[in-house]
């Protein structure tokens, strides 16, 4: 069965997010932001004024650093954008989402369904992922214009905060619902059923590792 | 004399091309994934990573928006001369990796670990690592650029002969299983295995063997190219595709790079080469003439010889 496509606003309504199903499609217009740890730390570490108006420009945030330089005359020139893994941003993402009321955390290899049913689901949000990975030519494609990167002196060009307007920029794969389930624990049970078998015929090494699991429904990530 | 200004125009355009285009190996290796993946969002991930090598080579951008950590390996024949000597050849080689990086553009991923500095241009402390091959004949150097991804699919373990081949696959299952899931390690990837050497050069051999052997190619070794075949076999009877969702397409294929160890260990590392494995190569000439090509064609019999003295006939015989 072919997957559903959805176009969806960076700024979506609660019902168009009720809307997304687990494995859909999707297709982005409006404003979204990169923000990563630099972005997070700076914000809400350092307190530092976010400088663009959160979440009516957008609510959509993008881990990511694009592959993009800033021209002599201040012009951007953005080739591709893939996102990078998200997992890692668990720690501030709450006070994030509290903060800038974003509803579309789009990133690689998503979250756990506890961080989704922790602070996704009580303020409304879903998690897409990007899809390869590594679609970042196509990705590229769906950036209409770079209207602006802030805090590039700080941070540096890669974990700056980005702000790309989007024109059918996708293909995105809906990771999350509303009731906090999550695509990849789902694939991850199916997957799982197989692994017995697959470990046949081999035997675990005779020098244990500290913190080693033999548990192979556990993820590394976490 | 191979001269400078040549090598550092040359190395600047395979910047460019390892980023943008997918090489043939890899693109036929994925392609023919493609035609037999059942799954229905891993079948979407692999078209749509088709889609995204063809949307890359049309618009000239990078395919993806990570662009790895550019890296350097140099193949001289023992006769070649560099203009400049070889410190001449570092800078023009750590020139291309800042200038292509403002030109593709690239993302400036290389920091300083500790205090995050960030150059804008992939150049640093240690940054581009350049590593150096010989071969016994030739006045040529090869240039072989990789931009390997840097996070997850890696990993390494001190085993002992008693864990024996049935310790080495539980080591390449845990490492397939752990970072495949959710797509972490961004397959189906090559598979580069290390065996023996010491840790760092198991590392070395795993990362050479998966980022310079092609797609198909088989260690000169037939036991270990048996192995070879039926480890590819063994990741791709997961149930795990693209993205680490249903499927039957981890590993595009899998090359093994042994090094002799201390007699007590098996050293093995394993390492993914991405759905994004950029590798680009030229060899230049004295006389100007430059040949891109997308095999590095590194591990020669030479590189691989177990003789005192290199004795191509000997070599042969012992392969």
């Amino acid at each position: 069965m072919k997957p559903r496509e959805v176009r969806l606003s960076t700024t979506p309504t609660p019902e168009e997010i009720a809307n997304l199903r687990l494995g859909d499609i999707v297709y982005l217009d409006g404003l979204l932001y990169t923000a990563r740890e630099g972005v997070y730390m700076r914000a809400l570490e350092d307190k530092a004024n976010i400088p663009m108006e959160l979440a009516s420009a957008s609510a959509a945030n993008f881990h990511c650093s694009p592959a993009a330089t800033i021209r002599e005359d201040g012009s951007f020139d953005m080739g591709a954008v893939t996102a990078t893994a998200s997992f890692r941003f668990a720690k501030w993402l709450p006070d994030w989402m509290a903060k800038t009321g974003a509803k579309l955390i789009i990133g690689k290899g998503g979250m756990s369904s506890k961080d989704y049913k922790a602070y996704f689901v009580p303020n409304g949000a879903v998690y897409l992922s990007t899809v390869g990975y590594g679609t970042g030519a196509l990705l590229g494609r769906g950036v209409e214009a770079v209207e602006a990167v802030h805090w590039h002196e700080e941070l540096g060009l890669a974990q700056a905060m980005w702000v790309i307007r989007c024109n059918r920029m996708g293909p995105f794969i809906v990771a999350s619902d509303l009731d906090g389930n999550c695509l990849f624990e789902r694939e991850n049970a199916q997957i799982s059923k197989n692994l017995d078998r697959v470990y046949v015929g081999t035997k675990p090494a005779v020098l244990k590792r500290f913190g080693e699991t033999d548990d192979r429904n556990d993820e590394v990530i976490g | 004399m191979i001269a400078i200004d040549l090598i550092q125009q040359t190395a600047e355009q395979l910047m460019d091309k390892a980023a943008i285009e997918i090489p043939d190996d890899y693109l036929t290796g994925l392609q023919a994934a493609a035609a037999t993946e059942e799954g229905d969002l891993s079948s979407f991930v692999l078209q749509a990573m088709l889609d995204n090598y063809t949307a890359a080579k049309e618009d000239r951008r990078a395919m993806c928006g990570d662009t790895g950590v550019p890296r350097w390996f140099v193949k001289m024949g023992n006769a070649a001369q560099i203009e400049g000597g070889m410190c001449a050849l570092e800078t023009a080689l750590r020139r291309a990796t800042a200038r292509a990086t403002n030109g593709v553009p690239l993302r400036p991923n290389r920091v300083h670990p500790l205090w995050r500095t960030d150059h804008n241009n992939n150049v640093g402390i240690g940054a581009p690592e350049i590593e150096y091959g010989f071969e016994p004949e030739g006045d040529w150097i090869d240039l072989i650029t990789v931009h390997k991804g840097g996070l997850f699919g890696t990993d390494y373990r001190m085993l002992f002969p008693s864990d024996g081949i049935e310790g080495i696959k539980r080591f390449y299952l845990d490492c397939l299983v752990a970072f495949g899931k959710r797509g972490l390690a961004c397959q189906p990837a090559i598979i580069g295995i290390g065996l023996g050497g010491s840790k760092d050069t198991c590392m070395v051999l795993g990362k050479r063997a998966a980022t310079l052997r092609t797609v198909g190619s088989r260690n000169s070794d037939p036991k270990i190219a048996a192995l070879e075949e039926e480890f590819k076999e063994l990741g791709n009877s997961i149930g795990m595709g693209a993205m680490g969702f249903v499927g039957k397409n981890m590993v595009i294929d899998c090359n093994i790079e042994v090094g002799y160890c201390h007699t007590g260990g098996m050293q093995m590392s394993v390492h993914a080469f991405c759905l994004s494995s950029r590798r680009a190569v030229a060899r230049l000439w004295p006389d100007g003439r430059v040949a891109f090509r997308t095999d590095p064609d590194w591990f020669t019999p030479y590189q691989r010889r177990e003789t005192v003295d290199w004795s191509p006939q000997e070599q042969e015989a012992t392969a």
